[in-house]
């Protein structure tokens, strides 16, 4: 903990730490906008295709959801995009006008969305069932767009290219280069599928506690199905991507994956290591298994891995052993959701039904958090692993940060109202649920986007 | 017109919507802080929420669009400007997590009260401290550089203060007419006198203000005070008349014009800073062509800008459609909202 505790003093810390949590929060929510309303339409499309009154009720409750998650989500997304120039005025101020286009991109995929979500939630009633079906279609599309948009630049800043610079200025941009540059293959697909995960198993999880707390009626069977079914056959197409994304980053920016698997030097017949402790003579502790590391990148285990030694200690990720438990992590438990599909899957094929034992309901009700962890610690080896740059080796963070004053200040504050922010987004969902749990018809008093009815304008006092 | 001049005008297009839909918006806020205690405020206020809520997320999107448009067009002047004025950028986004946080919760706060005051503080921090950065820009204390200006007295002078408070009386103007005529629609005439003599209160101070703006500019933002008595009075001399026009109007208690012509005084006022800067980014420091983006990236953005066009305004087009024609409501008697009505 020391060497986190220590650049604690430094305008870089400062800023790194706003930064990290202020992401870390917002992707949740992006998660949930992207994935959510391809539930909610499945839900929905269900209901309509087999005239199912309780898929209906789930789609129509998943969409007021999906409104207080994008309202929360627009407002975390705006403060990111005042932090690219509170915090990095000068990566921003260099390369905005390289990687910039793809957050215009970005912006029209908003847009679109925001309007969408609007037609859709108020559509339930009056639009025709189909039509108001095909209303909430655009709001998926464009939440993939926007995913797309976004982590293009990610990518970029990890694989980037695309531009010439002269005496530190940008003098020419090729935005085709930029916007698909090496990096995205993997990191666009690993990330959408992300998204698709954590959604799936965190409405399953919901469902599964209420069937553990004794709900057992068909609406929460198929609100924990629906999700539970998609998140299980993504779960096993996400290791793949997130396989070959590895293998990827071994070629493209070995130190970062040096630093994953902590391979302290350059060598053939590489030991992986499972957690441990990273240090500079190699792996203390953990479980090694010998020759995989070099299997895993080159199919054999003579293949030569580039260790953390090829460059001075300067270039090098901060926080080894965080960076690789993240990693671990990660894969632990992107493998443990996909023996829960198995699971699922198994007992689906036999039985048409999922397993009777409160064990599976356990399993599902713990997935939603599970997966929120794997996403976290993705995210974590993204950034820390491409750290000490901002660029890939073009800017260092260091020469990114803001010269002002008062970050300190800034994340201080962002802490308290970003907890504000989280538990009262909490609050209004439990708030929601206990109210559905009690009515039978549905009120509408719970969305932002109230319902213009015209004002409830009390009398006049004279 | 060079690339850069168009996309500086895409920019400004982007400010423009943002200063009269935001503004309104934020101007709404205002009203409801000071509306008074919650039994004396109750009326003003179920007439603001009722305004408010649907056009939210479409003007938040506008200020995005800003920043962005900002960041990839002219990446220099975004890094200096954020960096020099992080302490009065810093506050604005504080009001925006508040006000959206309250808008997020508006229907399931426990303490309602609470949450109006919030969204009503909110709804004044950030027009004032965007209003600081403005001053600041303009009367060139924004040097080049990252946070190259002074951190404090960047903004913390008398141009940047009374250009904050210009914007403050600027949003509750625009929003004390919009209000009049909402409230007409609700048929509370109540509400229409209530609104119509705040939008005169307003009126008149945005009017001192203004003047007050221009002697302070003169000692304080030379450049931009020549161009607005030279290139850009023209606007100067619209906006003042559209304002004078909106007062008579008002007074007559004449059911057309008042907004079209309210959202022109201040749409002038907007164009009338831009000419009065041009060529400047930031006066006078880093030009427009000097800070531009490569062509490639500002073609892009005008690309993306008229995909924008393409594609967004549709979609606007049949949201409002559904909406005037109750497609998308909830209840039976619906009302259409303000920007639906297309006289805005």
């Amino acid at each position: 903990m020391l060497d986190v505790a220590l650049p604690l003093a430094s305008n870089l810390e400062a800023a790194r730490s706003q930064m990290a949590f202020t992401l870390g929060f917002h992707i949740i929510l992006a998660s949930l906008g992207v994935a959510f309303p391809a539930m909610m339409l499945i839900a929905n499309w269900i209901g309509l295709k087999r005239d199912d009154p309780d898929a209906l009720l789930l789609a129509r409750r998943w969409s007021k959801v999906v409104a207080v998650t994008f309202a929360v989500g627009a407002v975390t997304g705006t403060v990111l995009s005042f932090e690219f120039g509170l915090l990095w005025p000068a990566f921003t101020g260099r390369y905005g006008q390289v990687f910039g286009v793809l957050f215009a991109i970005e912006g029209i995929f908003f847009f679109l969305e925001a309007i969408f979500v609007a037609i859709y939630i108020f559509g339930w009633k009056r639009l025709s069932p189909w039509a108001h079906f095909w209303s909430g279609v655009p709001i998926a599309i464009t939440g993939i767009g926007g995913a797309f948009s976004v982590v293009a630049a990610n990518s970029w800043m990890n694989q980037p290219q695309g531009y010439t610079i002269s005496n530190g200025k940008v003098t020419d941009v090729d935005p085709f280069k930029v916007i698909f540059n090496p990096a995205v293959p993997y990191e666009v697909p690993h990330m959408i599928l992300a998204a698709y995960i954590v959604t799936g198993f965190l409405v399953a999880s919901v469902y599964a506690v209420g069937m553990l707390r004794g709900r057992r009626d068909r609406y929460h069977r198929l609100g924990m199905l629906i999700p539970l079914t998609l998140a299980c056959i993504v779960t096993p197409i996400q290791f793949a991507v997130g396989d070959t994304a590895a293998r990827s980053i071994a070629d493209h920016q070995p130190v970062k994956f040096a630093a994953m698997e902590c391979v302290q030097k350059t060598d053939t017949h590489v030991t992986e290591y499972i957690y441990g402790r990273c240090t500079d003579d190699g792996v203390k502790g953990g479980i090694g298994i010998p020759g995989f590391d070099s299997f895993l990148v080159g199919w054999s285990t003579d293949t030569k891995v580039t260790g953390l030694d090829s460059v001075p200690p300067d270039d090098r990720p901060p926080a080894n052993t965080m960076l690789h438990w993240a990693f671990d992590t990660m894969v632990g438990i992107c493998t443990a959701l996909i023996a829960l599909g198995l699971w699922l899957g198994i007992q689906w094929w036999r039985k048409r039904d999922f397993p009777q034992t409160p064990w599976f309901l356990r399993a599902v009700a713990v997935s939603g958090v599970a997966a929120i962890v794997a996403l976290e610690a993705g995210w974590i080896v993204t950034e820390v692993g491409r750290q000490p740059w901002v660029v890939y080796e073009e800017m260092r963070t260091a020469d990114a940060v803001t010269k002002a004053d008062g970050i300190w200040v800034t994340f201080t504050l962002v802490l308290l109202l970003y907890a504000v922010l989280g538990a009262a987004t909490i609050l209004t969902l439990r708030l929601m649920s206990r109210r559905w749990r009690g009515v039978e018809v549905e009120d509408d008093t719970d969305v932002p986007y109230g319902p213009s009815a015209g004002p409830e304008l009390s009398e006049a006092t004279p | 017109m060079s690339t850069a001049d168009a996309v500086a005008a895409v920019l400004w297009i982007g400010a423009t919507f943002y200063a009269v839909f935001g503004g309104a918006d934020f101007g709404a806020g205002f009203w409801s802080l000071v509306a008074g205690g919650s039994d004396r405020g109750r009326r003003a206020r179920e007439l603001i929420d009722w305004v408010l809520g649907p056009v939210w997320e479409a003007n938040h999107v506008w200020l995005i669009f800003v920043l962005v448009v900002l960041w990839t067009g002219f990446s220099e002047a975004f890094g200096s400007i954020f960096s020099t004025l992080f302490i009065p950028l810093s506050l604005a986004a504080l009001g925006i997590v508040l006000r959206g946080a309250g808008f997020a919760f508006q229907h399931t706060a426990r303490r309602e009260a609470l949450a109006q005051r919030l969204f009503g503080a909110s709804s004044l921090l950030t027009p004032f401290f965007m209003g600081t950065v403005v001053g600041a820009i303009a009367s060139g204390r924004v040097p080049v550089g990252n946070a190259e200006g002074d951190a404090v007295t960047s903004w913390l002078n008398a141009a940047s203060l009374l250009t904050g408070a210009l914007f403050v009386a600027t949003s509750a103007y625009l929003s004390a007419v919009f209000l009049v005529s909402d409230a007409r629609r609700a048929r509370a005439p109540d509400l229409e006198t209530y609104f119509e003599r705040r939008a005169f209160a307003t009126a008149a101070v945005t009017g001192v203000l203004a003047i007050a703006g221009i002697v302070v500019m003169h000692s304080e933002a030379r450049y931009v005070y020549d161009g607005l008595t030279s290139e850009g009075l023209p606007f100067v001399i619209v906006s003042v008349l559209c304002g004078v026009a909106v007062m008579v109007l008002l007074a007559r208690r004449a059911t057309r014009g008042t907004r079209p012509l309210a959202v022109a005084a201040v749409v002038a006022v907007v164009w009338g800073w831009g000419v009065a800067q041009y060529p400047y980014l930031l006066p006078t420091e880093l030009k427009i062509s000097d800070g531009a983006a490569p062509d490639p990236t500002l073609v892009g953005l005008l690309i993306v800008f008229g995909a924008a066009v393409l594609v967004v305004l549709p979609s606007i087009a049949l949201l409002f459609t559904l909406a005037q024609r109750a497609m998308i409501e909830e209840t039976d008697a619906p009302q259409p909202q303000y920007p639906a009505e297309g006289n805005a």
